[in-house]
């Protein structure tokens, strides 16, 4: 799978926020995006507070996104998300590249100009 | 072909794409303001499309339908949100029933079109393509891909092997 790099502020934020092994255990395990923050903080020995904010600098990355269920907070990994978006990104583009080189044709051709 | 940049915006489901034409911005208007000129690019080679309806006015609609190669017809329309002759316009597009009457529970995608000089006789273009949301572009794609978009790649090159244009 080829995913494109994103440029600037946003790529720090997500080279940050993946370069700690929890935050990418916690990425790892969002995926099905029923795993609460009291839940996963029993896989770690680390207190509730400190996955909140290994969490929060998740969310900041637009890695995962949290949802309240009751008392509850959701933890929701957004790779699927961001790589479909992606794709189907990459398929406007093709669509668009089509039309483009159509209009340059016609275009260059100089075919259906004002006569 | 002439594609200078491509940014695409994940979290706003945007694409942005500059294109240059060698041709003054009065020229590349042309292909948008004029309805027989839109038929030539809007679908790919083996599903052209035909204009019915053309109104760039702010409010205005345009409709067309596009033949594919058993005669089948895929309708379709733009609502002009706005126009700026021949510097651009807005439009937002979306599919038609077989009547070609809007079938806005199929999603609805919004584009913008600025024209500007790049030098005398070259005119740069920006298309700005926006979806509200990951489930619309999906299905605008899918779509799409049953009009035939995904293979006009292929045809195109025949088509410009066989202009014989210099």
């Amino acid at each position: 799978m080829v995913v494109d790099l994103p440029t600037g502020e946003q790529a720090d934020l997500i080279f940050r926020a993946l370069a700690d092994s929890t935050r990418r255990d916690i990425v790892r395990r969002s995926t099905g995006g029923d795993l609460s923050v009291s839940a996963l903080a029993r896989e770690y020995p680390i207190s509730t507070t400190a996955v909140q904010k290994h969490v929060a600098v998740l969310e900041r990355a637009g890695l995962v996104e949290r949802t309240r269920r009751g008392r509850e907070q959701l933890v929701q990994s957004r790779i699927e998300t961001i790589t479909r978006a992606r794709e189907l990104l990459d398929e406007l583009e093709a669509l668009w590249r089509d039309r483009l080189d159509r209009i340059d044709e016609l275009v260059d051709s100089n075919e259906g100009a004002e006569q | 072909m002439t594609v200078m940049s491509v940014e695409t915006d994940v979290e706003a489901l945007e694409l942005r794409i500059t294109s240059e034409f060698a041709a003054p911005v009065d020229r590349v208007w042309q292909v948008w303001a004029d309805p027989r000129q839109l038929e030539r690019w809007w679908g790919p080679p083996s599903h052209p499309a035909t204009v019915v309806d053309h109104e760039l006015t702010p409010g205005g609609k345009v409709t067309y339908f596009m033949t594919g190669p058993e005669g089948e017809r895929y309708h379709g329309w733009w609502r002009v949100v706005s126009v700026d002759p021949p510097h651009g316009l807005v439009f937002e597009d979306g599919f038609a029933d077989d009547g070609g009457e809007p079938d806005l529970d199929l999603p609805v995608t919004t584009t913008r079109v600025d024209l500007s000089a790049s030098s005398q006789e070259r005119t740069t273009m920006v298309i700005t393509s926006a979806f509200g949301s990951l489930e619309a572009m999906q299905q605008v794609l899918e779509m799409g891909a049953a009009e035939g978009m995904s293979q006009a790649l292929g045809q195109i090159d025949g088509i410009l092997d066989g202009s014989g244009q210099d």
